[in-house]
C-alpha cells in the first residue's frame, strides 16, 4: 500500500506537491468537512432528503481531483460531494441536488461532472464511454470514476473494467474502500486479498494507496491520469480509507460495527494529518486554522442561503425535462395539472 | 430509388449516417467483420472502419452503458443488441440512466443514442429470440420507442431516430426484414417521430397496430372488404410519443376499434390505446374495442408457435364481432 504520510504526518516518500498547494488542498478538506458537518446537521432539521456523509473521505476525494485537468470528465455517486466540487460542481448545487430537487443535478455550463450515480455500480461503464469518446475525438480528455467497496461486487464492476482493458480508454477507476456497504464489511464483497489486485484480470494498471493520505492519493492518481493520457489505458485505484459516518443518515451503524473502531479511525483522519505536515513545514498556526475555517464555514452559509431561496421545481420544469421538446400528449397531461 | 427490404433499408440508412455525420459510430457484438446476426452491419467496417464499427465484448449492459457516456459526450452511439431477448440485462442502464440522465441534470446532459434491437417471433428461434416487449420500454418516460413496419418506414425512422436529440429504442421486427422489398430513396430522407400513418383508409372499423403484424392486418383489411366492411389500417410507427390524435380521429370516425398486437394481451401496449380511446372518444364508439393479442404466455418455441400467433382470421373476426355488436 502506498503511503508519503505517515499518521503523524511524517513524510515517508517524497512530497508530490509543494507547501502552497498542500496549503490550498488542506483548506478544501476543511471546507468539505463544513459542508458535510452541515449536511448532517441539515437533515436532522429536515432541510435536507437523505443525506451520505462523506467524512473520513476526504483525502481520498480531494487528493484524487485535485490531480485532473480541469476539463476532466467526472462519473460520481453520492457520497462524492467533495471531488466532484474540486472539479467545479458548486456547494450550492451539492446542497440543492441533497434538498431532493432535479435543479441540483445540473452543474453549470463547463463543468463535465455528472450528477451522482445513487444505484451503485451502474455508472463506472458511463466514465468508460465518456473515455473512449474523447479518445476516438482525438482530445487528451480523461474521466474519472468514483465507487466503493461495495460496487466492485456488482456485475456492472466488471464490464466497466472489461471494456476499459480491451478498448484501453483513458479511465481513472477510483474505488474508496471505505471498509463497509452500508452494513457489510469489506470481507463480505469479496475473497480478493486486495480490490486492487482485480485490475490484473483486466489488463491494466492497479494499485492500493492509503486513501487517508492526500499526497499518496494525489499521486497515484497523477500517474493514473498521466497514463490515460498518454494512450496507456485505464487503472484502477483502491484508495483504503474509513466511513467515519453512517452509511447516510437513515443508518445506525451502531447495529453492525465497534464503535471503538470509529474513535480508532479518528486516529487516522486524513485532514488532521496534512494539518500536522503543515505544522510540522512550519507552514501552519492557529491564527491561519481560524481563518480556514471562518472563510469555510461563511462559503458553506452562503451555498446555503443560495440553495435555498430556490424554492420548488415546478410541474413544467418536470414535464419539460422528459424530452427535448415537450411531446404532445406530456403538454396536454401539464395542462391538465396547471389548469 | 432503389428496391430494398426492410433489412437493406436499415443498413442503407446507418451507411447514410455513418457518411453524414462523423459523430456516428456502429457499436455492438459481431457487428464488424460478420456484418452482425442479420447481417444489417455488412460491409460497414470495410467501408468506415474499426473507430466507427465497433465489436464489442459480449456484454449488453457494457455496450448500452458505453454507448451512453459515448452519447453524453458528443458522439451519435448506435448500439445494437442482437435479439430482443438479450436487451434485459442492459435494461438497468436504459430505464436508470440513458432514459432519466436529461431529467437527472435538467437538459445539462443528454444521451442521443439509438439501441437497434430485432424482435417479434413466427420464424421458429430458440427461447429468447422471439420476444415483443415493447410494452417495457414504451413505459418509460425519457425513451422515444419507433417500430417501422416497411422499408421506406425503417431508413427514415432510423434517420430519424440517430438525429433526435433524445435516446431512441428502435424496434426491427424480424419477420419482416426481408419479407418485401419496396422503392427506398437514395441519401438523406427522415420520417417523423411521433406520427402514425394511414396505411389504407376506411369508414367501420379501425385496426390500430403496429410492427410485424401489419403484415397479417393488411391481409385482414382486403378479407374485410370482401366481406363489405370498410376497414381503417393504422401502423403506429412510434409508441412513444404516440400519436393519440391520429387514433382518436379514426375512431371518431369509425365508431370501432381493433387493437392488434403480437405480445402477450395483458397490460400489453395495446391496453393503453384501448384505455386512451375510453378516455377520449369513448361517446364515438359503437361497440367495445376488440384486443387481438398472443397468449398471456411466453410465447411457445417452433412446434406450437404458431398457435400463439395472432393470425389474418382472429383479426377478421375480432372485426366483424365489432361491427356486429
Amino acid at each position: 500500500m502506498r503511503n508519503i504520510l505517515d499518521r503523524e504526518g511524517r513524510l515517508v516518500g517524497e512530497a508530490p506537491i509543494d507547501i502552497d498547494t498542500t496549503r490550498r488542498l488542506y483548506r478544501a478538506m476543511v471546507e468539505a468537512r463544513a459542508y458535510d458537518k452541515k449536511g448532517t446537521t441539515l437533515q436532522r432539521q429536515g432541510r435536507l432528503a437523505t443525506y451520505a456523509p462523506l467524512l473520513g473521505q476526504e483525502a481520498a476525494q480531494v487528493g484524487s481531483a485535485a490531480a485532473l485537468h480541469p476539463n476532466d470528465w467526472m462519473v460520481a455517486t453520492y457520497r462524492d460531494a467533495a471531488a466532484m466540487w474540486m472539479q467545479g460542481y458548486p456547494w450550492e448545487v451539492l446542497f440543492l441536488s441533497r434538498s431532493g430537487d432535479e435543479r441540483g443535478g445540473r452543474p453549470p455550463v463547463h463543468v463535465d461532472v455528472l450528477p451522482p450515480s445513487i444505484t451503485v455500480g451502474a455508472h463506472m461503464i458511463h466514465a468508460v464511454g465518456i473515455a473512449w469518446a474523447e479518445k476516438l475525438q482525438g482530445t487528451s480528455r480523461i474521466a474519472i470514476t468514483y465507487f466503493g467497496d461495495g460496487a466492485t461486487s456488482e456485475g456492472d464492476f466488471h464490464e466497466a473494467m472489461n471494456f476499459a482493458g480491451v478498448f484501453k480508454t483513458p479511465t481513472v477507476f477510483l474505488c474508496q474502500n471505505n471498509g463497509y456497504a452500508i452494513s457489510m464489511p469489506r470481507e463480505r464483497q469479496t475473497a480478493s486479498a486486495t480490490i486492487a489486485q482485480k485490475a490484473d484480470a483486466y489488463g491494466m494498471a492497479g494499485e492500493q494507496v492509503d486513501g487517508n493520505d492526500l499526497f499518496a492519493v494525489y499521486a497515484a492518481t497523477k500517474e493514473a491520469a498521466d497514463r490515460a493520457r498518454a494512450g496507456d489505458g485505464a487503472t484502477l485505484i483502491e484508495a483504503v480509507t474509513y466511513r467515519i459516518g453512517p452509511h447516510t443518515t437513515n443508518d445506525d451503524p451502531g447495529r453492525y460495527r465497534d464503535p471503538e473502531e470509529e474513535r480508532a479511525a479518528h486516529d487516522r483522519d486524513p485532514v488532521e494529518r496534512v494539518r500536522r505536515y503543515l505544522e510540522n513545514e512550519g507552514a501552519w498556526d492557529s491564527d491561519w486554522e481560524e481563518t480556514v475555517q471562518a472563510k469555510a464555514a461563511t462559503t458553506i452559509e452562503r451555498a446555503v442561503e443560495l440553495a435555498e431561496s430556490l424554492g420548488s421545481p415546478s410541474p413544467a420544469d418536470i414535464y419539460g425535462a422528459v424530452y427535448e421538446e415537450m411531446s404532445p400528449d406530456l403538454r396536454r397531461q401539464l395542462e391538465g395539472i396547471e389548469s | 430509388m432503389s428496391e430494398l427490404t426492410l433489412a437493406g433499408a436499415i443498413t442503407d440508412a446507418l451507411a447514410t449516417a455513418l457518411d453524414k455525420d462523423q459523430r456516428v459510430l456502429v457499436i455492438g457484438e459481431d457487428v464488424g467483420q460478420t456484418g452482425g446476426v442479420f447481417r444489417i452491419t455488412d460491409g460497414l467496417l470495410g467501408r468506415f472502419g474499426d473507430q466507427r464499427v465497433i465489436d464489442t465484448p459480449v456484454a449488453e449492459s457494457g455496450i448500452v452503458g458505453a454507448a451512453f457516456g459515448m452519447a453524453v459526450a458528443g458522439l451519435r452511439p448506435v448500439a445494437e443488441i442482437q435479439f430482443m431477448g438479450f436487451s434485459y440485462p442492459a435494461y438497468d442502464q436504459i430505464l436508470s440512466h440513458v432514459a432519466r440522465i436529461r431529467n437527472r441534470s435538467q437538459h445539462r446532459f443528454t444521451a442521443p443514442l439509438v439501441i437497434r434491437m430485432p424482435c417479434g417471433g413466427g420464424f421458429g428461434a430458440a427461447e429468447h429470440h422471439s420476444e415483443s416487449t415493447e410494452v417495457i420500454y414504451a413505459h418509460l418516460p425519457g425513451l422515444k420507442v419507433v417500430i417501422p413496419a416497411t422499408p421506406y418506414d425503417a431508413k427514415g425512422l432510423l434517420l430519424a431516430a440517430i438525429d433526435s436529440p433524445d435516446p431512441v429504442i428502435f424496434l426491427e421486427p424480424i419477420r419482416l426484414y426481408r419479407l418485401v422489398r419496396e422503392e427506398v430513396p437514395e441519401g438523406y430522407y427522415t420520417v417523423e417521430i411521433g406520427k402514425a400513418r394511414i396505411e389504407s383508409e376506411g369508414t367501420d372499423v379501425s385496426l390500430i397496430t403496429w410492427g410485424a403484424m401489419t403484415h397479417e392486418v393488411r391481409e385482414a383489411v382486403g378479407v374485410l372488404a370482401g366481406h363489405g366492411i370498410s376497414a381503417e389500417m393504422i401502423d403506429l410507427r412510434t409508441l412513444r410519443p404516440l400519436d393519440e390524435d391520429t387514433i382518436i380521429e379514426s375512431v371518431q370516425k369509425t365508431g370501432r376499434a381493433v387493437v392488434v398486437q403480437e405480445a402477450p394481451k395483458t397490460a400489453g401496449f395495446g391496453a393503453e390505446i384501448a384505455a386512451l380511446i375510453g378516455e377520449r372518444a369513448l361517446y364515438s364508439l359503437r361497440a367495445p374495442v376488440e384486443r387481438v393479442a398472443g397468449w398471456d404466455t411466453t410465447i411457445p418455441l417452433k412446434k406450437a408457435e404458431h398457435r400463439y400467433m395472432p393470425t389474418t382470421e382472429s383479426i377478421v373476426a375480432a372485426a366483424r364481432r365489432a361491427m356486429e355488436a
